[in-house]
């Protein structure tokens, strides 16, 4: 009989808890960071990701903020640069639309324009994606404008993993870091290991393993990737998962290590297409590994059309398994 | 014109419209709580409970060449402004029948009939919209006000304080009422801001500006009286500041950590409705029969609202991209 080794102990919980753990962990790790943003406090979090936090570390690190998001933000810029490691939680990516300047003109800059004199640690947290009926205005998927953004990084964790480990990395990076978490991932739960901790953010990770097609996508999307992944396993199709994890940059190594294996490619990005993540990952595929495709590259993102409220309007405008699943069939002459 | 016409004229018939205005509201929206826990109604759903002496005092006041532009909780609004109950709630529904199509849901009712413009779910993003429709009746000359509701927490956004300017500097007619109720989700006014005496923002901008009781219809009307008359004849901006409280959660999502139900419960007391009908039976300007008959009334037209949001049928989803861009030339 082999040796036992003890299992390794785990927990069952959210990715809001997750998240929640990594926010907590930093505040204990180190005294310059504190959390800043809309009802973090006294109201528990948006997506409940703050609750209790207040009652533990008090007002001065759980900082309730005005709705003045382009002011919050900025001002985690400024705390930055002077030492601090700002969390600043912009509700939804929706709302960011207010601190847009900040961040691209400011953030994304400051290192460049000062001829590296001050860079800025700052990292900004917020929920992205549709999948709840909240119609045009709160529905939108923006992470890949911004993974647009040269002077950030962008990450987007879909697993408990790197809901609880892409915090910590995040803070330690000199320069500002754009977090986002999908809606409909929050109520996601799972077992993670209790003595969970930091994770690298430079590289995509293979979710699954296959031979037969890549399905290259992040966030929100990951699950119902995966599920279409296991769909066409039913039909003999052995597909292999890409999580990006970082948007950017992105890990164009893994990305063309697994499509020159399998030959073909397929983008899940919840953007709308025009102008996607999933335009430059297909540019980037094309580019590096033309001679290794078999086929044309194929894509499911997001209908052109601002997200309407009716649940059947909104799923139908949204990336979906069966989607995926006839987009890979089709990248494999099997439609 | 004689400033006595600002008055409201409190005759029995005023009084009861006023009343049932209020309740209709209220009931409407009871309805939509309860269709909401059924999965009628899904996304966000803000209520105006508590609120309803303000868009009852002020929308009536303006005229039907009039334009309102409202936020996220702004059920109570369309409907004072005139929009069917049947309309709003189909809306709701995500119903074709509905006043935008079924597309926007609660958040984003829209009627161009009754120059109702939305419906925003962007904190302060009526605002500057406000200023743009009122820029082109002043550039035109026409004679319109352009009624424009937020909350106070709008007040920390920069758009709020652009268009505060923008509308003096400007000299538009634009009548800006902020609703008051303390809170922005779970955020209390006296820790977001460090002035809390929101009219004298608008003041210090040179705009003309009031603050109301909220709570009570006829002092809303008597200052919408004053303020709509003021905007449309001297062409420039007014800022009424209504003080109110919202009884529910801020959406159905919330757990109202952040107050005392003791302290909803004071407020419950001093509530538009109760106040104003207490007053009504008191001075015996309204009978129990004459409560009796509103709710009856309201009771019908809501069901009646509720069979037609009901058999209201849903856009084909081959339709799904309609409307992102106009289908002809205009
Ligand atoms: C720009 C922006 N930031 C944040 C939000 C999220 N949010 C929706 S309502 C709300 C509170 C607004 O409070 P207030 O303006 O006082 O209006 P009330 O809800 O009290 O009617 C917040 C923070 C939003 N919709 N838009």
């Amino acid at each position: 009989m082999p040796a036992a080794t003890a299992p390794s102990a785990t927990i069952e919980l959210t990715y809001r808890e997750a998240v929640r753990e990594a926010i907590r962990d930093a505040l204990k790790r180190d005294p310059r960071v504190f959390l800043m943003g809309e009802d973090v406090g006294r109201y528990g979090g948006c997506y409940a990701v703050s609750k209790g936090l207040l009652a533990e570390f008090g007002p001065e690190r759980i900082r309730d903020t005005p709705l003045s998001e382009s002011g919050f933000t900025g001002a985690g810029i400024g705390a930055a640069i002077a030492g601090m490691r700002p969390i600043v939680e912009v509700m939804t990516v929706n709302f960011s639309l207010l601190a847009l300047d900040q961040i691209l003109n400011t953030a994304a800059t400051v290192r460049h324009m000062s001829g590296n004199q001050f860079g800025v640690p700052l990292v900004i947290r917020m929920a992205t994606g549709a999948g709840r009926q909240l119609a045009a205005q709160h529905s939108h998927s923006l992470e890949g404008w911004y993974a647009h953004i040269p002077g950030i990084k962008v990450l987007a964790p879909a697993t408990l993993e790197d809901a609880r480990g892409m915090l910590w990395t995040a803070l330690e990076d000199p320069d500002p870091v754009l977090i986002f978490e999908h809606i409909m991932l929050y109520n996601m739960s799972g077992k993670l290991a209790a003595d969970a901790g930091p994770v690298g953010i430079d590289k995509a990770a293979v979710r699954r393993a296959g031979r037969d097609i890549s399905l290259i996508t992040y966030g929100g999307s990951l699950w119902k990737t995966i599920e279409a992944a296991s769909a066409l396993a039913a039909e003999n199709i052995d597909a292999e998962v890409i999580d990006l994890r970082s948007l950017r940059p992105l890990d164009d190594a893994t990305i063309m290590a697994s499509v020159t294996k399998t030959r073909r490619a397929v983008i899940v990005d919840e953007g709308w297409r025009s102008g996607s993540l999933a335009a430059e990952i297909c540019t980037r595929i094309v580019e590096q590994a033309f001679f290794d495709l078999d086929a044309p590259i194929g894509r499911v993102c997001s209908e052109e059309v601002p997200i309407p409220y009716p649940r059947h309007l909104e799923e139908a405008a949204l990336p979906q398994t069966p989607k995926i699943v006839a987009a890979a069939k089709a990248a494999l002459g099997r439609a | 014109m004689n400033r006595t016409d600002d008055r409201p004229h409190l005759t029995r018939a005023h009084s009861l419209e006023l009343l049932k205005q209020m309740i209709r509201i209220s009931r409407f929206e009871d309805k939509c709580a309860e269709l909401y826990t059924q999965e009628k109604i899904r996304g966000f759903l803000h209520l105006y409970d508590g609120e309803e002496a303000v868009a009852v005092g002020v929308i009536p006041v303006l005229e039907q060449r009039d334009r309102v532009v409202a936020a996220y909780r702004e059920h109570g609004h369309a409907l004072v402004r005139g929009m069917s109950m049947k309309a709003a709630l189909a809306e709701m529904y995500g119903k074709r029948e509905g006043c935008s199509g079924g597309r926007g849901g609660s958040m984003h009712l829209f009627d161009r009939a009754t120059n109702f413009y939305g419906g925003n779910a962007i904190v302060g993003g009526g605002l500057p919209l406000a200023i743009g429709l009122a820029l082109a009746d002043r550039m035109r000359g026409e004679k319109r006000v352009t009624a424009c509701f937020f909350g106070e927490g709008a007040a920390a956004e920069g758009e709020f304080h652009e268009s505060m300017n923008l509308a003096a500097l400007w000299s538009l007619p634009v009548l800006f009422v902020c609703e008051n109720n303390l809170y922005a989700m779970g955020t209390a006014l006296a820790i977001s801001e460090s002035e809390t005496d929101i009219h004298a923002k608008a003041a210090c901008y040179r705009l003309a500006s009031e603050a109301v009781d909220g709570m009570d219809v006829v002092a809303v009307e008597a200052a919408a009286r004053r303020a709509v008359h003021a905007v449309r004849e001297t062409v420039k901006p007014y800022f009424l500041e209504c003080r109110t409280y919202r009884f529910r959660a801020h959406s159905m999502f919330d757990a109202q950590l952040y107050r005392d139900k003791a302290e909803v419960e004071a407020w419950r007391k001093k509530g538009p409705i109760v106040r104003f009908q207490g007053w009504l039976e008191q001075n015996k300007m309204i009978h129990p029969e004459d409560v009796a008959r509103i709710e009856a009334e309201v009771a019908a037209e809501l069901a009646e609202a509720v069979a037609f949001a009901e058999a209201g049928t849903w856009e084909p989803v081959e339709q799904l991209t309609r409307y992102t861009y106009a289908e002809t030339a205009n």
